[in-house]
Protein backbone atom coordinates (compact mmCIF):
# COMPACT_ATOMS: atom_id res chain seq x y z
CA UNK A 1 0.00 0.00 0.00
CA UNK A 2 1.26 3.21 -0.70
CA UNK A 3 2.35 5.89 2.05
CA UNK A 4 -0.55 8.37 2.50
CA UNK A 5 2.06 10.89 4.40
CA UNK A 6 5.70 10.64 3.34
CA UNK A 7 8.21 12.38 4.99
CA UNK A 8 11.77 12.46 2.80
CA UNK A 9 15.12 13.94 4.02
CA UNK A 10 13.41 16.68 6.06
CA UNK A 11 15.70 19.54 7.33
CA UNK A 12 14.81 22.06 9.42
CA UNK A 13 16.98 24.54 11.15
CA UNK A 14 16.62 27.30 13.84
CA UNK A 15 19.67 29.67 13.26
CA UNK A 16 22.98 27.42 13.73
CA UNK A 17 20.55 25.01 15.61
CA UNK A 18 19.74 22.01 13.11
CA UNK A 19 16.39 20.45 14.92
CA UNK A 20 15.56 17.92 12.08
CA UNK A 21 18.43 16.21 10.40
CA UNK A 22 17.25 14.23 7.64
CA UNK A 23 14.05 12.89 9.12
CA UNK A 24 12.45 10.37 6.78
CA UNK A 25 8.75 8.58 7.94
CA UNK A 26 6.00 6.96 5.61
CA UNK A 27 2.64 6.76 7.07
CA UNK A 28 -0.12 4.38 5.44
CA UNK A 29 -3.62 5.17 5.14
CA UNK A 30 -5.61 3.94 8.07
CA UNK A 31 -2.52 3.60 10.44
CA UNK A 32 -1.89 5.04 13.84
CA UNK A 33 1.77 6.25 13.84
CA UNK A 34 2.70 7.63 17.06
CA UNK A 35 6.04 9.74 17.25
CA UNK A 36 8.27 9.72 20.44
CA UNK A 37 10.80 11.20 21.30
CA UNK A 38 12.43 13.54 24.40
CA UNK A 39 11.28 17.20 24.97
CA UNK A 40 13.22 19.15 22.44
CA UNK A 41 13.93 16.80 19.91
CA UNK A 42 11.94 17.84 16.97
CA UNK A 43 8.48 16.07 17.70
CA UNK A 44 6.48 19.55 17.25
CA UNK A 45 8.95 20.90 14.59
CA UNK A 46 7.93 17.44 12.32
CA UNK A 47 4.04 18.27 12.87
CA UNK A 48 4.50 21.94 12.11
CA UNK A 49 6.17 20.90 9.04
CA UNK A 50 3.50 18.87 7.81
CA UNK A 51 0.63 21.02 8.38
CA UNK A 52 2.78 23.78 6.77
CA UNK A 53 3.15 25.83 9.63
CA UNK A 54 6.51 25.75 9.03
CA UNK A 55 8.76 25.77 5.97
CA UNK A 56 11.73 23.06 6.32
CA UNK A 57 15.25 23.51 4.31
CA UNK A 58 15.04 20.80 2.64
CA UNK A 59 13.11 17.43 1.81
CA UNK A 60 10.12 16.59 0.41
CA UNK A 61 6.86 16.34 2.43
CA UNK A 62 3.48 14.85 0.44
CA UNK A 63 0.13 13.77 1.85
CA UNK A 64 -1.73 11.59 -0.74
CA UNK A 65 1.17 11.85 -2.87
CA UNK A 66 0.86 16.19 -3.67
CA UNK A 67 4.06 17.42 -2.28
CA UNK A 68 3.11 20.31 0.12
CA UNK A 69 6.23 22.12 0.15
CA UNK A 70 5.57 23.81 -3.51
CA UNK A 71 1.94 24.20 -3.38
CA UNK A 72 -0.01 27.77 -3.36
CA UNK A 73 -1.28 28.77 0.10
CA UNK A 74 -4.86 28.45 -1.75
CA UNK A 75 -4.29 24.22 -2.61
CA UNK A 76 -2.90 23.60 0.57
CA UNK A 77 -5.98 25.41 2.18
CA UNK A 78 -8.06 22.60 0.45
CA UNK A 79 -5.33 19.89 1.74
CA UNK A 80 -6.28 21.32 4.68
CA UNK A 81 -9.90 20.60 4.69
CA UNK A 82 -9.03 16.77 4.92
CA UNK A 83 -6.76 17.47 8.02
CA UNK A 84 -7.77 17.75 11.46
CA UNK A 85 -5.26 19.02 14.48
CA UNK A 86 -6.05 18.44 18.48
CA UNK A 87 -3.19 20.93 19.77
CA UNK A 88 -1.23 20.77 22.89
CA UNK A 89 -3.28 23.66 24.42
CA UNK A 90 -6.34 22.81 22.70
CA UNK A 91 -6.17 26.14 21.00
CA UNK A 92 -9.57 27.10 21.26
CA UNK A 93 -10.53 30.69 20.25
CA UNK A 94 -11.82 32.19 23.40
CA UNK A 95 -13.44 35.48 21.54
CA UNK A 96 -16.28 32.65 20.34
CA UNK A 97 -18.51 29.74 22.16
CA UNK A 98 -17.49 26.18 22.32
CA UNK A 99 -19.91 25.12 19.70
CA UNK A 100 -18.49 27.87 17.38
CA UNK A 101 -15.20 26.15 17.92
CA UNK A 102 -16.15 22.91 16.79
CA UNK A 103 -18.10 24.31 13.86
CA UNK A 104 -15.48 26.90 13.06
CA UNK A 105 -13.64 25.12 10.10
CA UNK A 106 -17.16 24.87 8.39
CA UNK A 107 -18.25 28.36 9.47
CA UNK A 108 -15.13 30.35 8.19
CA UNK A 109 -15.77 28.00 4.87
CA UNK A 110 -19.92 29.31 4.80
CA UNK A 111 -20.25 25.54 3.98
CA UNK A 112 -22.66 25.46 6.85
CA UNK A 113 -25.85 27.69 8.00
CA UNK A 114 -25.31 28.64 11.68
CA UNK A 115 -28.34 26.49 12.85
CA UNK A 116 -26.86 23.10 11.10
CA UNK A 117 -23.42 24.37 11.98
CA UNK A 118 -24.52 24.33 15.56
CA UNK A 119 -26.27 20.83 15.72
CA UNK A 120 -23.27 19.51 13.76
CA UNK A 121 -21.25 20.41 16.78
CA UNK A 122 -23.24 19.51 19.45
CA UNK A 123 -23.25 16.14 17.13
CA UNK A 124 -19.21 16.02 17.57
CA UNK A 125 -19.60 17.16 21.19
CA UNK A 126 -21.31 14.34 22.02
CA UNK A 127 -18.89 12.22 20.44
CA UNK A 128 -16.37 13.06 23.21
CA UNK A 129 -18.44 12.94 26.07
CA UNK A 130 -19.67 16.38 26.54
CA UNK A 131 -23.38 17.99 26.59
CA UNK A 132 -25.38 20.44 25.51
CA UNK A 133 -25.12 22.47 28.62
CA UNK A 134 -21.51 23.29 27.44
CA UNK A 135 -21.86 24.16 24.00
CA UNK A 136 -22.61 28.06 24.61
CA UNK A 137 -20.22 28.79 26.99
CA UNK A 138 -16.42 30.53 26.65
CA UNK A 139 -13.74 27.87 26.31
CA UNK A 140 -12.33 30.06 29.40
CA UNK A 141 -15.20 28.62 31.42
CA UNK A 142 -14.19 24.96 30.96
CA UNK A 143 -11.24 22.53 32.67
CA UNK A 144 -8.14 21.95 30.74
CA UNK A 145 -9.55 18.38 30.38
CA UNK A 146 -13.00 19.58 29.11
CA UNK A 147 -10.98 22.20 26.54
CA UNK A 148 -9.04 19.04 25.56
CA UNK A 149 -12.22 17.33 24.56
CA UNK A 150 -13.72 20.28 22.78
CA UNK A 151 -10.03 20.95 20.69
CA UNK A 152 -10.60 17.17 19.67
CA UNK A 153 -14.22 17.49 18.53
CA UNK A 154 -13.02 20.60 16.73
CA UNK A 155 -10.52 18.31 14.86
CA UNK A 156 -12.99 15.84 14.01
CA UNK A 157 -15.54 18.13 12.93
CA UNK A 158 -15.27 18.38 9.35
CA UNK A 159 -14.77 13.99 8.99
CA UNK A 160 -10.68 14.09 8.10
CA UNK A 161 -8.78 11.69 6.48
CA UNK A 162 -6.13 12.16 8.72
CA UNK A 163 -5.99 14.02 12.18
CA UNK A 164 -2.72 15.25 14.33
CA UNK A 165 -2.32 14.51 17.64
CA UNK A 166 -0.23 17.01 19.18
CA UNK A 167 0.93 16.13 22.97
CA UNK A 168 -2.89 14.78 23.28
CA UNK A 169 -1.92 13.68 27.38
CA UNK A 170 -0.12 16.58 28.27
CA UNK A 171 -1.33 18.19 31.35
CA UNK A 172 -3.95 15.81 32.24
CA UNK A 173 -3.95 13.90 35.47
CA UNK A 174 -3.89 9.73 34.71
CA UNK A 175 -7.78 9.54 34.44
CA UNK A 176 -8.24 12.09 32.27
CA UNK A 177 -5.16 11.19 30.15
CA UNK A 178 -7.05 7.86 29.45
CA UNK A 179 -9.77 8.81 28.52
CA UNK A 180 -8.46 11.21 25.88
CA UNK A 181 -7.19 8.28 24.83
CA UNK A 182 -9.99 6.07 25.03
CA UNK A 183 -12.09 8.74 22.63
CA UNK A 184 -9.48 9.39 20.37
CA UNK A 185 -9.29 5.23 19.77
CA UNK A 186 -13.28 5.67 19.43
CA UNK A 187 -12.93 8.28 17.23
CA UNK A 188 -10.73 6.98 14.66
CA UNK A 189 -12.58 3.80 14.81
CA UNK A 190 -15.73 5.68 13.93
CA UNK A 191 -14.17 8.14 11.16
CA UNK A 192 -11.36 5.65 9.98
CA UNK A 193 -8.98 8.33 9.63
CA UNK A 194 -5.28 7.87 9.55
CA UNK A 195 -3.67 9.15 12.77
CA UNK A 196 -0.54 10.65 13.56
CA UNK A 197 0.19 11.36 17.11
CA UNK A 198 3.29 13.35 18.99
CA UNK A 199 3.77 12.20 22.95
CA UNK A 200 6.11 11.39 25.32
CA UNK A 201 3.88 9.48 27.15
CA UNK A 202 4.73 5.49 26.79
CA UNK A 203 1.29 4.64 27.82
CA UNK A 204 -0.47 6.77 25.64
CA UNK A 205 1.19 5.25 23.11
CA UNK A 206 1.25 1.81 23.83
CA UNK A 207 -2.76 2.29 24.03
CA UNK A 208 -3.33 4.56 20.84
CA UNK A 209 -0.65 3.61 18.25
CA UNK A 210 0.01 0.46 15.96
CA UNK A 211 3.47 1.80 14.70
CA UNK A 212 6.08 3.92 16.78
CA UNK A 213 8.53 5.99 15.21
CA UNK A 214 11.47 7.51 17.91
CA UNK A 215 12.54 10.22 17.16
CA UNK A 216 16.55 11.10 18.25
CA UNK A 217 18.93 14.03 16.96
CA UNK A 218 16.50 14.92 14.70
CA UNK A 219 16.25 11.65 12.44
CA UNK A 220 14.29 8.64 12.99
CA UNK A 221 16.03 6.09 14.82
CA UNK A 222 13.53 3.22 15.18
CA UNK A 223 10.27 2.36 13.27
CA UNK A 224 8.08 -0.28 13.55
CA UNK A 225 4.99 -2.09 15.07
CA UNK A 226 4.09 -1.24 18.91
CA UNK A 227 4.30 -5.04 19.64
CA UNK A 228 7.92 -5.03 19.01
CA UNK A 229 8.89 -1.15 21.27
CA UNK A 230 10.66 -3.69 24.25
CA UNK A 231 12.26 -5.98 22.12
CA UNK A 232 13.46 -3.23 19.67
CA UNK A 233 17.26 -3.56 20.00
CA UNK A 234 17.21 -0.07 19.77
CA UNK A 235 19.59 1.35 22.30
CA UNK A 236 18.19 4.37 22.06
CA UNK A 237 14.20 3.56 22.42
CA UNK A 238 14.91 1.11 25.52
CA UNK A 239 16.29 3.98 27.48
CA UNK A 240 13.77 6.25 26.34
CA UNK A 241 10.54 3.75 27.31
CA UNK A 242 12.08 2.76 30.37
CA UNK A 243 13.33 6.14 31.67
CA UNK A 244 16.86 5.81 32.62
CA UNK A 245 19.65 8.40 32.13
CA UNK A 246 22.25 6.27 31.43
CA UNK A 247 22.28 5.47 27.54
CA UNK A 248 22.73 7.29 23.71
CA UNK A 249 20.41 10.00 25.18
CA UNK A 250 21.82 12.92 26.42
CA UNK A 251 19.37 15.71 25.63
CA UNK A 252 18.27 16.36 28.54
CA UNK A 253 21.24 15.71 30.88
CA UNK A 254 22.62 18.69 29.28
CA UNK A 255 20.10 21.09 29.75
CA UNK B 1 46.18 25.73 23.19
CA UNK B 2 43.91 28.51 22.39
CA UNK B 3 42.28 28.44 18.77
CA UNK B 4 41.91 31.97 19.03
CA UNK B 5 44.07 33.71 15.90
CA UNK B 6 43.63 37.01 17.40
CA UNK B 7 44.76 38.44 20.48
CA UNK B 8 41.61 40.23 22.45
CA UNK B 9 42.83 43.93 22.24
CA UNK B 10 42.75 43.29 18.59
CA UNK B 11 39.25 41.62 18.44
CA UNK B 12 37.64 44.90 19.69
CA UNK B 13 37.30 46.98 16.88
CA UNK B 14 35.78 43.66 14.96
CA UNK B 15 33.31 43.04 17.51
CA UNK B 16 32.46 46.76 17.87
CA UNK B 17 31.72 46.43 13.53
CA UNK B 18 30.04 43.39 14.30
CA UNK B 19 27.07 44.89 16.37
CA UNK B 20 26.74 47.54 13.99
CA UNK B 21 26.51 45.16 10.93
CA UNK B 22 23.75 43.17 13.61
CA UNK B 23 21.95 46.29 14.34
CA UNK B 24 21.66 47.51 10.44
CA UNK B 25 21.07 44.00 9.52
CA UNK B 26 18.41 43.49 12.66
CA UNK B 27 16.52 46.82 10.85
CA UNK B 28 16.64 45.91 7.34
CA UNK B 29 14.95 42.47 8.91
CA UNK B 30 12.38 44.75 10.24
CA UNK B 31 11.83 47.12 7.70
CA UNK B 32 11.38 44.06 5.29
CA UNK B 33 9.45 42.39 7.49
CA UNK B 34 6.76 45.12 7.75
CA UNK B 35 7.02 46.13 4.17
CA UNK B 36 5.45 42.16 3.43
CA UNK B 37 3.17 42.03 6.14
CA UNK B 38 1.73 45.67 4.95
CA UNK B 39 1.74 44.29 1.14
CA UNK B 40 -0.17 41.35 2.52
CA UNK B 41 -2.42 42.50 4.93
CA UNK B 42 -3.68 45.21 2.51
CA UNK B 43 -4.22 42.80 -0.70
CA UNK B 44 -6.04 40.81 1.55
CA UNK B 45 -8.31 43.76 2.37
CA UNK B 46 -8.85 44.39 -1.60
CA UNK B 47 -9.64 41.01 -2.10
CA UNK B 48 -12.54 38.88 -1.02
CA UNK B 49 -13.64 36.88 0.21
CA UNK B 50 -14.31 39.43 3.18
CA UNK B 51 -15.23 37.96 7.11
CA UNK B 52 -18.48 40.92 7.54
CA UNK B 53 -18.88 39.17 11.25
CA UNK B 54 -15.40 40.39 11.92
CA UNK B 55 -14.93 43.68 10.10
CA UNK B 56 -18.90 44.74 11.95
CA UNK B 57 -16.79 43.44 14.86
CA UNK B 58 -13.79 45.53 14.67
CA UNK B 59 -15.74 48.53 13.72
CA UNK B 60 -17.63 49.14 16.76
CA UNK B 61 -15.00 48.40 18.82
CA UNK B 62 -12.73 50.99 17.29
CA UNK B 63 -15.65 53.36 16.24
CA UNK B 64 -18.35 53.16 18.86
CA UNK B 65 -16.39 52.24 22.12
CA UNK B 66 -13.54 54.48 21.36
CA UNK B 67 -16.06 57.27 21.18
CA UNK B 68 -15.98 58.29 24.96
CA UNK B 69 -12.46 58.75 24.81
CA UNK B 70 -11.97 60.50 21.81
CA UNK B 71 -14.89 62.74 22.27
CA UNK B 72 -13.60 63.66 25.79
CA UNK B 73 -10.04 64.35 24.42
CA UNK B 74 -11.47 66.62 21.52
CA UNK B 75 -13.65 68.57 24.17
CA UNK B 76 -11.20 69.57 26.16
CA UNK B 77 -8.80 70.11 23.88
CA UNK B 78 -10.65 72.75 22.22
CA UNK B 79 -11.67 74.43 25.75
CA UNK B 80 -7.75 74.46 26.11
CA UNK B 81 -7.19 76.04 22.68
CA UNK B 82 -9.85 78.38 22.99
CA UNK B 83 -8.56 80.02 26.38
CA UNK B 84 -4.62 79.45 25.35
CA UNK B 85 -5.98 81.73 21.93
CA UNK B 86 -7.99 84.32 24.23
CA UNK B 87 -4.33 84.70 26.40
CA UNK B 88 -2.36 85.19 22.95
CA UNK B 89 -4.18 87.07 21.09
CA UNK B 90 -5.67 89.59 23.46
CA UNK B 91 -1.90 91.00 23.26
CA UNK B 92 -2.32 92.70 20.32
CA UNK B 93 -6.02 92.53 20.37
CA UNK B 94 -7.06 89.94 17.51
CA UNK B 95 -9.63 88.09 20.46
CA UNK B 96 -12.13 87.87 16.95
CA UNK B 97 -9.57 85.29 15.89
CA UNK B 98 -10.11 83.03 18.04
CA UNK B 99 -12.82 80.78 16.55
CA UNK B 100 -11.11 80.70 13.48
CA UNK B 101 -7.77 79.40 15.13
CA UNK B 102 -9.94 76.71 17.17
CA UNK B 103 -11.59 75.51 13.87
CA UNK B 104 -8.81 75.35 11.78
CA UNK B 105 -6.64 73.62 14.08
CA UNK B 106 -9.25 71.16 15.92
CA UNK B 107 -10.28 69.75 11.89
CA UNK B 108 -6.31 70.05 10.32
CA UNK B 109 -4.70 68.78 12.92
CA UNK B 110 -6.05 68.24 16.38
CA UNK B 111 -8.80 65.95 15.63
CA UNK B 112 -7.00 63.39 13.78
CA UNK B 113 -3.90 63.78 16.01
CA UNK B 114 -5.71 63.55 19.21
CA UNK B 115 -8.05 60.79 18.19
CA UNK B 116 -5.26 58.77 16.80
CA UNK B 117 -2.97 58.49 19.44
CA UNK B 118 -6.13 57.99 21.76
CA UNK B 119 -6.88 54.73 19.56
CA UNK B 120 -3.18 53.68 19.16
CA UNK B 121 -3.09 53.35 23.47
CA UNK B 122 -6.62 51.74 23.15
CA UNK B 123 -7.12 49.75 20.17
CA UNK B 124 -3.40 49.07 18.87
CA UNK B 125 -2.89 47.68 22.60
CA UNK B 126 -5.47 45.60 22.57
CA UNK B 127 -5.08 44.37 19.19
CA UNK B 128 -1.27 43.39 19.84
CA UNK B 129 -2.18 41.52 22.78
CA UNK B 130 -5.40 39.42 21.39
CA UNK B 131 -3.37 38.43 18.70
CA UNK B 132 -0.19 38.36 20.63
CA UNK B 133 -2.22 35.73 22.94
CA UNK B 134 -3.34 34.10 19.82
CA UNK B 135 -0.28 33.56 18.33
CA UNK B 136 1.64 32.41 21.78
CA UNK B 137 -1.24 29.83 22.44
CA UNK B 138 -1.30 28.35 18.96
CA UNK B 139 -4.73 29.34 18.06
CA UNK B 140 -3.30 31.49 14.96
CA UNK B 141 -1.37 27.81 13.79
CA UNK B 142 -5.20 26.36 14.94
CA UNK B 143 -6.63 29.43 12.20
CA UNK B 144 -4.08 28.00 9.59
CA UNK B 145 -5.03 24.42 10.41
CA UNK B 146 -8.77 24.74 9.54
CA UNK B 147 -8.00 26.47 6.46
CA UNK B 148 -8.54 29.74 7.62
CA UNK B 149 -5.83 32.36 6.21
CA UNK B 150 -4.75 34.43 9.32
CA UNK B 151 -4.08 37.27 7.75
CA UNK B 152 -7.51 37.73 5.81
CA UNK B 153 -9.07 36.53 9.22
CA UNK B 154 -7.74 38.91 12.20
CA UNK B 155 -5.20 41.39 9.87
CA UNK B 156 -7.45 42.20 7.33
CA UNK B 157 -10.85 43.14 8.90
CA UNK B 158 -9.22 45.08 11.70
CA UNK B 159 -7.17 47.24 8.59
CA UNK B 160 -10.72 47.89 6.57
CA UNK B 161 -12.26 48.97 9.99
CA UNK B 162 -9.13 51.31 11.33
CA UNK B 163 -9.09 52.95 7.46
CA UNK B 164 -12.82 53.30 7.85
CA UNK B 165 -13.78 54.23 11.44
CA UNK B 166 -11.09 56.88 12.29
CA UNK B 167 -12.11 59.52 9.80
CA UNK B 168 -16.06 58.98 11.57
CA UNK B 169 -14.18 59.36 15.01
CA UNK B 170 -12.55 62.17 14.00
CA UNK B 171 -15.38 63.78 12.41
CA UNK B 172 -17.27 63.49 15.34
CA UNK B 173 -14.03 64.48 17.59
CA UNK B 174 -14.27 67.70 14.81
CA UNK B 175 -17.50 69.34 16.44
CA UNK B 176 -17.11 67.35 19.67
CA UNK B 177 -13.88 69.92 20.08
CA UNK B 178 -15.09 72.79 18.07
CA UNK B 179 -17.99 72.94 20.38
CA UNK B 180 -15.59 73.04 23.27
CA UNK B 181 -13.83 75.96 22.24
CA UNK B 182 -17.78 77.62 21.74
CA UNK B 183 -18.40 77.12 25.40
CA UNK B 184 -15.32 78.35 26.94
CA UNK B 185 -15.46 81.71 24.62
CA UNK B 186 -19.30 82.09 24.60
CA UNK B 187 -19.49 81.27 28.58
CA UNK B 188 -16.43 82.01 30.14
CA UNK B 189 -14.53 84.69 27.93
CA UNK B 190 -18.23 86.50 27.11
CA UNK B 191 -18.24 86.13 23.51
CA UNK B 192 -21.34 86.78 21.63
CA UNK B 193 -22.62 82.96 20.31
CA UNK B 194 -23.58 83.79 16.86
CA UNK B 195 -20.42 85.94 16.29
CA UNK B 196 -18.48 83.00 17.15
CA UNK B 197 -20.89 80.42 15.19
CA UNK B 198 -20.16 82.53 12.09
CA UNK B 199 -16.58 83.12 12.26
CA UNK B 200 -16.35 79.71 12.79
CA UNK B 201 -18.40 78.78 9.68
CA UNK B 202 -16.80 81.39 7.57
CA UNK B 203 -13.28 80.47 7.44
CA UNK B 204 -13.88 77.11 7.95
CA UNK B 205 -13.06 75.26 3.83
CA UNK B 206 -14.08 71.56 3.47
CA UNK B 207 -10.65 70.71 2.37
CA UNK B 208 -10.01 71.67 6.22
CA UNK B 209 -11.87 69.17 7.21
CA UNK B 210 -11.21 66.22 4.01
CA UNK B 211 -7.28 66.92 5.05
CA UNK B 212 -8.30 65.76 8.60
CA UNK B 213 -10.88 63.22 7.37
CA UNK B 214 -7.71 61.65 5.09
CA UNK B 215 -4.77 61.74 7.81
CA UNK B 216 -7.57 59.97 10.44
CA UNK B 217 -7.96 57.09 7.60
CA UNK B 218 -3.81 56.73 7.52
CA UNK B 219 -3.77 57.01 10.95
CA UNK B 220 -6.67 54.31 11.33
CA UNK B 221 -4.36 52.29 8.98
CA UNK B 222 -0.61 52.71 10.93
CA UNK B 223 -2.75 51.61 14.16
CA UNK B 224 -4.48 48.59 13.34
CA UNK B 225 -1.13 47.71 11.21
CA UNK B 226 1.15 48.52 13.90
CA UNK B 227 -0.99 46.48 16.45
CA UNK B 228 -1.21 43.67 14.25
CA UNK B 229 2.14 43.54 13.14
CA UNK B 230 3.79 43.37 16.99
CA UNK B 231 0.90 40.94 17.59
CA UNK B 232 1.34 38.38 14.96
CA UNK B 233 5.17 38.58 15.27
CA UNK B 234 5.26 38.03 19.00
CA UNK B 235 7.06 35.29 20.56
CA UNK B 236 7.87 33.82 24.14
CA UNK B 237 4.64 33.95 25.75
CA UNK B 238 3.39 36.56 28.22
CA UNK B 239 6.44 38.67 28.66
CA UNK B 240 6.09 38.48 24.08
CA UNK B 241 2.75 39.18 24.77
CA UNK B 242 3.64 42.73 26.85
CA UNK B 243 6.25 43.75 24.42
CA UNK B 244 4.17 43.36 21.68
CA UNK B 245 1.61 45.81 23.35
CA UNK B 246 4.35 48.43 24.24
CA UNK B 247 5.90 48.26 20.58
CA UNK B 248 2.55 48.89 19.01
CA UNK B 249 1.57 51.54 20.74
CA UNK B 250 5.35 53.33 20.42
CA UNK B 251 5.43 52.34 16.71
CA UNK B 252 2.07 53.88 16.05
CA UNK B 253 2.25 57.03 18.12
CA UNK B 254 5.80 58.12 16.34
CA UNK B 255 4.33 57.03 13.05
CA UNK B 256 1.36 59.22 13.65
CA UNK B 257 3.38 62.13 14.49
CA UNK B 258 5.96 61.15 11.59
CA UNK B 259 2.65 60.55 8.84
CA UNK B 260 1.06 64.01 10.56
CA UNK B 261 4.05 66.49 9.16
CA UNK B 262 4.13 64.70 5.76
CA UNK B 263 0.31 64.87 4.96
CA UNK B 264 0.43 68.34 6.10
CA UNK B 265 3.29 68.77 3.63
CA UNK B 266 1.58 66.86 1.14
CA UNK B 267 -1.37 68.93 1.71
CA UNK B 268 -0.86 72.73 2.47
CA UNK B 269 3.00 73.08 1.97
CA UNK B 270 3.39 76.02 -0.59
Amino acid sequence: MTAQISIQDVHKNFGSKHVLAGITLEIKKGDSVVIIGGSGTGKSVTLKCVLGLLTPEQGKIEIDGNNILRMTASQREKINDHIGVMFQGAALFDSMPVWENVAFGLLAKNKLSREAARTLALDKLALVGLGEKICDLSPTDLSFGMQKRVGLARAIASDPSIVFFDEPTTGLDPIMADVINDLILAVNDKIGATAITITHDMQSARKIGNTIAMLHQGKISWTGPVSDVDNSGSKVLDQFINGRTEGPIKMALRA
Amino acid sequence: MSTNRYPKTQIKPFQFLQAIGRVILSFLMTAGRLSLFTLEGTSHCLRGPWYFRIIYRQMIEIGFYSLPVVGLTAVFAGMVLALQSYTGFARFSAEGAIANVVVLSITRELGPVLAGLMVAGRIGAAMAAEIGTMRVTEQIDALTTLSTNPMKYLVAPRLIAGVTMLPILVFIADIIGVFGGYLVAVYKLDFNASNYIRNTLEFLEVSDVVSGLVKASVFGFLVTLMGCYHGYNSRGGAQGVGRATTNAVVSASILILCFDYILTEAFFAK
